[in-house]
């Protein structure tokens, strides 16, 4: 168990406590028909700035088979079940933020002192009993920042976009039509009897003229 | 031209954004339409910590295993934990003032706590030979730096631990010389001794002197006495205890002097002239004087110097008094609450001056709280350096309510942590004409409020009225108002909560409407109480519009299943308690909703005994004649979960009297007892509709949903599994899940998991059921879906059939008839432990639906039904594809964004509910525990209306900007028609 860059006190305190949980850090012993199983959780990025755990760690749980026991983070991660029978276990680790996957934990009655555990999300054994989130997770979306390419994007914005072609482009390519031609296709098109939305234009213009 | 193809843009714009995906929220949307609210349930124990300067908090223990940290100024949580279920605390306290001390499950996890910001700071386990009660001493009066050690009585040892770092210093254990039961430890300021007093097989009397360094004995003294003991020893004095003899008639005053122990009798009916019937010492601790309850009277007895008995004092037996409180001068208080009518009293002494009151004051109570249960008090110095008090107290609905100079400071409904069962009621409709005041105000306030907003629009108002009429203002804004809404998102959520008081609260903001102590559920002194079941009881529809609709509530009146029931009937606008039916001469252990009403929209209840009768509630001759025309047709089933058999009833013709029916076995299955042991029934919601019953599959093909509302889901486990995870071998355990028609108990389908054991949570809905259960083989949770379909309509497919008529698509559904059911099932992984399953509700079930799976974290994560469909597969056609069956994969996904619950966790989870509102895209969820927690949800986005974050303004500035473009190119067009025409 190396313990790099740490103050003397939390060093001492380390050791002490290294002292008490033996070599390994999950340590069964019997205890009136039970065993104990010690562990540790780490978040990284917090575990560089010393003593401590976030504070979002705080509410940090440590459920043993569901709820039979639940138990608690110590300032530096570590945690204990006691009274746990041989047999195998499971344990999970609930801190909001976080993704931890659940561990299986093999307590042996034959082999006291001994515990295998393993992920169970990764079937990735564990060498010591120490936890450390899959994932952290983000619980809400995260709201694009403001930018002109979402509006513009957006049906509103598209169609302000189409008006504005229709409106400053379109007479641009009439101008640069025939008028002859123009005047053909009009016609044309009157002839024919255009489709009524077509019809709504000379109408609306009428309409308007008269209100003049 | 240019209009047309505009149009038909504008459309395809409009389908586009239709189906492009809608996320699920922001963080800036939290609050919007969900709310969280804290509780901690009833307070047992209270500490609190006011000597420094800064922050004054109370420290508080409930009975919903939460320790927290409570602002003394408002009453909000500093911080809290919620234990685990086993884990009850037994006792709290401050060491070195700077942690807090917890001792819990019997006096075997002793930890500490970190005062300002709630870390575990240390954890001690303490083993324990035997069975025996917690005692918890942590010495007060020494300076910080100075490690003192803890004391703790459990399993029969004392223990002595360091409070600096939790590190075990000694242990006695007292049951290896005898097997004595101690009840005190007292620790005397500044000697190395610690007195252990206790009690040997109810006959002998023994002190303990032990030394506080090492744990020897030093000495050790005893004294018989034949009659035998009742209760605990309780210290009266440095060397004076008392305790009641086994006959509960006589006091012994325990004298210990130089090593001899003497033993003093006296008669309770000495002390109190008249009955004492059920007589008990309070657990005071004050210093020379002990109280005595009897079933007439509290008695205050001072014990003088010379050992005599003095009665100082009488009060009556409902007075509550607190526990002893020491002020600086080696005085104490203590603090007696006396209950008046819609008022109490709270007088405090002095022990030095038991004669008169130090303080006396009158607090105005809501009655709707009950009875002062607990007190807890606390002392300050006034400026004028006497001594001010605080007190805290727990009513009997559980509210916590901190009383200071006879004004009540703050209120914590903290009832709400222990929600039994949830219903809903529609709120009222806005009528024209009639003003909404109808229900939330008298016409009077309506009066004053728009008095108050008429002042604050000609800037007359004051500050205060300025803070009034925004109070209001948030009122009646559109998610609080008190009416029903077009969308159906505004309801009332009643609660019906374990303390047996009635809660109404507004799903727009989660404020309390009403809430009511049901008189019929008090729990008295000859009889404990306690809610069952909450049923809508009348929902006016067409005929009583007029009429408020009505809850019915159930109850048991005693601790045994065959104790008779208590009902009521409470208005659900106004929380009146409109029929009181309890006691009812009969028990209750189902409640069964019948689907029929009488003419005033009541619905028929069918209460189910012990004995196996049906009772019919209402008790009106036309229910009963609705009854007699259909109870040919109603049907119900019990579990019996020990004898393991299921059991289903029918009404037998011949009654008993009018509104009770004697029932007749029909069909019965029998789980063996060595091998299955029933573990979970679910069945469907009664309130569910289901739009369709064909599904249409890929490749045009369709399949018939087997759709029956008498479907229920068994699960049962091999008796060696049904303890927990780690207590079985994979080749022992077997879970076996069954789906039985309710009607004639036949077994529609039944699978094996090998290697598998419970707990099982499973959800039942249309004609699927998905359930959570735990493999061993691979040691994770796993989830599995059956869906069940109908096979004799299968043959509909033939064109040729439907035209000539030969189908058998318009046979009703019965339970009567047995069509050949098919079944299709599937596993997957699921992560997490699960405390709740639930599935969304919409009102007319087109909807998709989400299942609402209630993690261990206490969060609820929505996961898409499409994700446990049976009919996945590793490589989909594209046919399948296209009908949106997603390819297999060996694990649900857990995906952050889909948790409902975002940030919060609902500590202490026990439920999900789901009401379905108007509006067919959306679902309201409400999850309760120790936290509440509601929202709402759209499993399929929301179709059929814009969202909460919907830029009405860009709609607006497109509508203008389009608008002035047919101006503009209408000018621009004109003028050029004038152009053409002059040329």
């Amino acid at each position: 168990m190396a313990v790099p860059r740490r103050s003397k006190p939390t060093l001492l305190l380390l050791l002490l406590l290294s002292l008490f949980a033996s070599s390994s850090l999950a340590i069964a012993t019997g205890n009136g028909g039970g065993y104990s199983i010690n562990g540790r959780v780490k978040i990284p990025g917090f575990g560089a700035k010393g003593f401590g755990l976030p504070v979002k760690a705080n509410n940090a749980k440590v459920i043993l088979n569901g709820g039979q026991q639940v138990t608690f983070l110590k300032p530096d991660g570590y945690f204990s079940f006691h009274n746990v029978p041989a047999g195998t276990h499971l344990i999970e680790v609930v801190v909001i933020g976080y993704f931890f996957s659940p561990v299986r934990v093999d307590v042996s009655a034959r082999n006291p002192g001994k515990i295998q555990a393993a992920l169970t999300e990764t079937r990735r054994g564990l060498n010591e009993l120490v936890l450390e989130p899959l994932k952290e997770q983000q619980y809400y979306e995260i709201r694009e920042p403001f930018n002109i390419m979402s509006i513009v994007k957006s049906p509103m914005g598209l169609m302000i976009g189409f008006m504005v072609v229709v409106v400053f482009l379109m007479p641009k390519l009439v101008e640069n039509m025939d008028p002859e031609e123009i005047r053909k296709a009009q016609e044309e098109m009157r002839n024919q009897g255009v489709p009524s939305l077509a019809n709504l234009m000379p109408g609306a213009g009428a309409g308007g003229g008269r209100s003049n | 031209m240019a209009m047309a193809i505009k149009l038909s843009l504008i459309l395809l714009l409009c389908l586009s954004s239709l189906l492009a995906p809608s996320f699920s929220l922001f963080e800036d949307q939290v609050g919007l339409m969900d709310w969280h609210q804290r509780y901690i349930g009833k307070v047992k124990h209270a500490v609190f910590h006011t000597q420094k300067a800064g922050r004054k908090r109370v420290l508080v223990s409930t009975e919903e295993n939460v320790i927290a940290s409570l602002d003394l100024r408002r009453g909000e949580i500093f911080w809290r934990h919620v234990l685990g279920p086993n884990d009850v605390v037994d006792k709290i306290d401050i060491a070195l003032g700077k942690y807090v001390i917890t001792l819990s499950s019997e006096g075997s996890i002793l930890r500490a706590w970190n005062l300002p910001d709630g870390q575990m700071v240390w954890e001690s386990f303490l083993s324990g030979s035997k069975y025996s009660k917690a005692l918890l001493t942590v010495p007060s009066n020494l300076k910080v730096d100075l490690d003192s050690p803890i004391f703790v009585y459990s399993g029969g040892c004392l223990h002595a631990i360091s409070s600096i770092d939790g590190e075990y210093l000694w242990k006695k254990d007292f049951a290896i010389e005898s097997s004595v039961d101690v009840h005190q430890l007292i620790l005397s300021g500044g000697s190395d001794v610690v007195h252990a007093v206790g009690v040997t097989d109810s006959s002998q009397f023994d002190t303990y002197e032990i030394d506080v360094k090492n744990g020897g004995l030093l000495k050790h003294t005893s004294a018989s006495f034949p009659g035998g003991v009742y209760g605990e020893i309780l210290p009266v004095s440095g060397d004076r205890f008392v305790v009641l003899d086994a006959s509960r008639s006589v006091v012994l005053l325990i004298t210990v002097n130089n090593g001899a122990t003497h033993l003093q009798q006296t008669h309770v009916s000495d002390l109190i002239h008249g009955s004492s019937e059920n007589t008990v010492i309070l657990p005071s601790k004050l210093s020379g004087i002990f109280s005595l309850r009897t079933d007439s009277c509290i008695v205050f007895v001072k014990v003088t110097d010379e050992g005599k008995l003095n009665v100082m004092e009488k009060v009556d037996k409902t007075v509550v008094v607190s526990d002893a409180l020491a002020l600086s001068e080696g005085e104490q208080a203590f603090a007696l609450v006396q209950q008046g009518d819609s008022k109490i009293e709270l007088s405090v002494r002095l022990v030095h001056d038991m004669s008169s009151n130090h303080l006396k004051e009158t607090v105005k109570m809501d009655h709707e709280r009950g009875f002062v249960h607990k007190i807890f008090i606390n002392n300050y110095v006034r400026t004028d350096r006497s001594h001010g008090f605080r007190a805290l107290i727990v009513m009997e609905d559980h509210s916590l309510l901190l009383l200071q100079q006879g004004e009540i400071v703050w209120t914590r409904d903290d009832g709400l942590a222990s929600v039994i069962d949830v219903t809903t009621s529609e709120l009222p409709v806005e009528k024209i004409g009639v003003s909404v005041a109808k229900v939330e105000h008298s016409l009077f306030e309506w009066l004053k409020g728009h008095m108050l907003k008429l002042k604050g629009t000609l800037m007359l108002a004051t500050p205060d009225e300025v803070a009034a009429i925004q109070q209001i203002r948030l009122q009646s804004s559109q998610k609080n108002k008190m009416t029903r809404d077009h969308n159906g998102f505004r309801k009332l959520l009643i609660l019906l909560t374990r303390a047996g008081k009635l809660y109404a609260l507004h799903t727009g903001n989660g404020r309390v409407v009403w809430s009511t102590l049901l008189q019929s559920l008090r729990t008295t002194s000859q009889q404990q109480c306690a809610g069952l079941k909450l049923r809508q009881w009348q929902v006016p529809h067409h005929h009583a519009l007029d009429n408020n609709p009505s809850v019915l509530v159930v109850g048991r009146c005693g601790l045994s299943l065959t104790s008779p029931s208590a009902l009521s009937i409470v208005d659900a606008y106004t929380g009146k308690e409109l029929q009181n039916l309890g006691p009812a001469e009969h028990s209750t252990v189902q409640v069964i909703t019948l689907p029929f009403r009488d003419s005033t929209e009541q619905q028929l209840h069918l209460l189910i005994d012990a004995d196996k009768r049906a009772h019919l509630y209402p008790t009106t001759p036309e229910a009963a004649s609705i009854f007699q025309r259909e109870s040919e047709n109603v049907y119900w089933y019990s579990v019996e979960s020990e004898a393991g058999i299921l059991r289903g009833y029918g009404v037998k013709k011949t009654h008993s009297s009018e509104y009770s029916f004697e029932a007749r076995n029909l069909w019965s299955i029998v789980f063996p007892a060595e091998s299955e042991k029933i573990i979970a029934t679910v069945t469907r919601k009664p309130n569910e509709v289901v739009h369709t019953q064909a599904k249409v599959i890929a490749d045009e093909d369709v399949m018939y949903k087997y759709i029956s509302k008498n479907m229920v889901f068994v699960a049962t486990v091999s008796p060696k599994a049904s303890g927990p995870i780690g207590s079985a071998t994979p080749d022992e355990s077997v879970l076996v899940v069954y789906l039985i028609d309710t009607v004639t108990g036949r077994i529609l389908h039944r699978m094996t998991h090998l290697g598998s054991q419970g707990p099982v949570h499973a959800v039942l809905s249309e004609n699927w059921v998905v359930y959570h259960y735990f493999n061993l083989r691979a040691h994770r949770y796993e989830m599995s879906v059956i869906e069940i379909y109908d096979q004799s309509r299968a043959e509909n497919k033939d064109v040729l059939k439907l035209i000539v008529g030969k189908h058998n698509l318009t046979t009703p559904v019965s339970s009567y008839s047995r069509p050949e059911v098919t079944t299709k099932s599937q596993s997957y992984f699921f992560t997490h432990s699960v405390k709740a399953i639930s599935v969304s509700s919409t009102a007319k079930g087109i909807t998709s639906k989400h299942l609402l799976i209630g993690t261990i974290g206490d969060q609820v994560l929505a996961l898409d039904k499409r994700f446990v469909d049976p009919r996945r597969s590793l490589n989909p056609t594209q046919a399948e594809k296209e009908e949106g069956l997603l390819p297999l994969t060996d694990a649900l996904p857990i995906i952050p964004q889909s948790y409902v619950t975002h940030a919060f966790k609902v500590e202490g989870l026990r439920g999900i509910e789901t009401i379905p509102a108007k509006l067919e895209s959306t679902s309201l969820v409400f999850a309760y525990g120790v936290d509440l927690f509601y929202t709402r949800i759209a499993p399929s986005k929301t179709y059929d209306s814009l969202t909460e974050d919907f830029n009405y303004a860009l709609l607006l500035l497109t509508i203008v900007a389009l608008v002035i473009a047919i101006f503009v190119t209408w000018v621009l067009s004109e003028r050029k028609d004038l152009q053409d025409k002059w040329r």
